[in-house]
């Protein structure tokens, strides 16, 4: 049980080469918005036509631009949850449910309908439409109608981004064990790293219309090796990097040399800190290895903690890249104002090389 | 029908002067705009769906040939008609000589007329609820394994009813009001192809206010009624539809 998808599809301003082995359990596509993600569903689902490639489901090729192979999208068995969930507006929840439980025939539609409702919890709301359902109801309702399909391959996308937050914690709850109990292939597409760290075995990082190399989850929070999963994974401070000698790099942005774990590699571009990897320096730390002098720029007030914006002594710029954001809490950020010169401090093993 | 006529003492009861009234012009006006109804109604939405569907090249092209008609003066386009389907025309003389009937001057001369100048507003309005229709409805469908047939009948056009029927409406009362067009294609006979339009026309001509007025004051309810059907299917289209039972909670 797997899913491989290798395709390519250029949109003149936009191109998409998408290449990924998705094995059973559920598997992330991350991406900023406009990457490519909603694409790769459409086209796996098979509403959109690839230029060229290959997708095969469990060994059935679904499309195969070299032998000429593209089973329209009703023979694909690959189930596509909606970004707004594509309930039929004119059409009771039953109604709905029904429609793809017709299309599988069989005499127990009836009973199969009952057993679905029961299983999504949406028994005494099988007489409302979609518009009277709120964003949970509606998207239980499509899951459910989507489950009635038998579909072998699932497809999310952006399930949980239409809800409102309050919603949203609870509605992922019921997401997780529909999505456990099904078992088969699953991708989820997010711009959301907590979700997709929560939810998700395997990650694929996408940037503009590439998808880079499938991961373990944790693999990719822990040790993001480019820089947009670096981004992606919630890395807020990085800067331009070159070798500067073992395992020793040189941030450009900031002007400082920072000893990071292991040797930098040839293809090093940028060098990453997450903000909470940060921590201010005492005073006799200060000739330490990967402890550098900033001027304070912006202190702001979160809700749990205070977000410290510095930029190095001797960085090239002040604004960009070069401002670094320092999360601590509120009892070590007492007494920083703006302007201040304060000394700060990141471990080498917090220190990520970057590849391009 | 039948000509006018009665003596003094019953012209002064006034059901007997609705009943004296020739019902003829709007009896034909209702059976000439109905047929072109009817007719641009499956044309336009099946056009409409073709253009949806073509090409973003060949669209604007036909976008532009298929509306020419609604900005077109009525009487170039009657002109064009007379010279196609006129007894001397290309397709007029070959239904004459095939068939044996003229195409121009009879009551259903105005259909061809009326068909033509009404069709952009039933395509145009089509075209509009197909465009604002939320296509991943139909991707939605085929992805649960629906068929074609069902995603147009079942989801598409139950979505898009309320600009079908608006389309259909402003049709209608577009048919009853031509005038341009079906005039230089059915002229004025009185009996036989004399519509409201022309009929207003031919009594202001005469001098005739009075039955003047009476046509126009049908004209003025028929053309009310549509308005007042409009902006109901509009303010329906608006309202989110509610469940058949109620007390639902979020």
């Amino acid at each position: 049980m797997s899913l491989s998808v290798r395709i390519k599809k250029n949109f003149g301003t936009f191109s998409l080469d998408v290449n990924f082995d998705a094995p059973d359990g559920v598997t992330g596509l991350l991406g900023a918005s406009g990457c490519g993600k909603s694409m790769t569903l459409k086209c796996v689902a098979g509403v959109v036509t690839p230029d060229e490639g290959r997708i095969v489901s469990d060994g059935r090729v679904l499309f195969d631009s070299a032998e000429g192979i593209n089973l329209p999208p009703r023979r694909r068995r690959v189930g596509l949850l909606f970004q707004n969930y594509a309930l039929f507006p004119n059409m009771t929840v039953e109604r709905n449910v029904m429609s793809a439980l017709s299309v599988r025939g069989g005499k127990n539609t009836r009973a199969r309908f009952a057993e679905l409702a029961e299983k999504f919890y949406i028994r005494g709301l099988e007489n409302h439409y979609p518009a009277n359902l709120s964003g949970g109801q509606q998207q239980r309702v499509a899951l459910a109608r989507i489950m009635a399909s038998e579909p072998s391959v699932l497809m999310l996308d952006e399930p949980l981004s239409a809800l409102d937050s309050y919603l949203r914690w609870q509605v992922e709850g019921e997401l997780a064990s529909t999505l456990e109990e099904f078992g088969g292939t699953t991708l989820y597409v997010s711009h959301n790293r907590d979700e997709v760290y929560r939810l998700c075995g395997g990650v694929c990082v996408m940037n503009r219309g590439r998808a880079e190399p499938l991961r373990a989850v944790s693999d990719l929070f822990e040790s993001p090796n480019t820089l947009a999963s670096s981004l992606l994974s919630g890395c807020k401070n990085y800067s331009r990097a070159e070798r500067a000698g073992g395992s020793l790099v040189r941030a450009v942005d900031w002007n400082v040399e920072l000893e990071c774990g292991c040797e930098a590699t040839d293809d090093l571009a940028y060098v990453g800190v997450r903000a909470h990897y940060i921590s201010l320096a005492d005073e006799d730390e200060e000739d330490a290895p990967n402890v550098f002098r900033c001027r304070v720029i912006r202190v702001i007030q979160d809700v749990f903690h205070t977000i410290v914006n510095v930029v190095p002594l001797g960085a090239p710029s002040d604004r960009g890249c070069s401002r670094i954001r320092v999360e601590m809490s509120r009892g070590e950020s007492r007494g920083i104002g703006v302007g201040d010169v304060i000394s700060v401090k990141v471990k080498p093993s917090d220190v990520m090389p970057l590849k391009k | 029908m039948g000509a006018r006529r009665g003596g003094p003492p019953a012209l002064y009861a006034p059901r007997a002067r609705l009943a004296l009234m020739d019902w003829f012009p709007l009896f034909n006006s209702l059976r000439v705009a109905g047929i072109s109804t009817a007719i641009t109604f499956f044309a336009g939405i099946f056009i409409a769906h073709c253009v949806t569907f073509a090409p973003r090249s060949v669209k604007g092209a036909l976008d532009c040939a298929l509306t020419l008609p609604m900005v077109l003066p009525p009487t170039v386009v009657g002109f064009f008609l007379l010279k196609t389907i006129g007894p001397f025309g290309p397709i007029g003389s070959v239904v004459l000589e095939a068939f044996g009937f003229k195409m121009t001057m009879t009551w259903y001369s105005a259909i061809f007329a009326t068909t033509i100048v009404t069709f952009p507003l039933m395509y145009r309005t089509v075209r509009g609820a197909y465009e604002a229709f939320d296509e991943t409805l139909v991707y939605s469908g085929q992805t649960l394994g629906l068929s074609d047939a069902f995603i147009f009948w079942r989801v598409k056009m139950p979505n898009c009813k309320q600009g079908i029927l608006a389309g259909t409406v402003l049709a209608f009362a577009r048919a009853l009001g031509e005038y341009g067009a079906t005039t230089m294609v059915t002229g004025y006979i009185p009996g036989r192809t004399a519509t409201i339009s022309t009929t207003v026309y031919q009594l202001w001509r005469e001098g005739n206010d009075a039955s003047a007025y009476k046509w126009v004051g049908v004209n003025l309810v028929i053309s009310f009624a549509v308005l007042v059907s409009v902006n109901m299917l509009e303010s329906s289209y608006k309202r989110p539809r509610r469940s058949a039972a109620a007390g639902v909670d979020g």
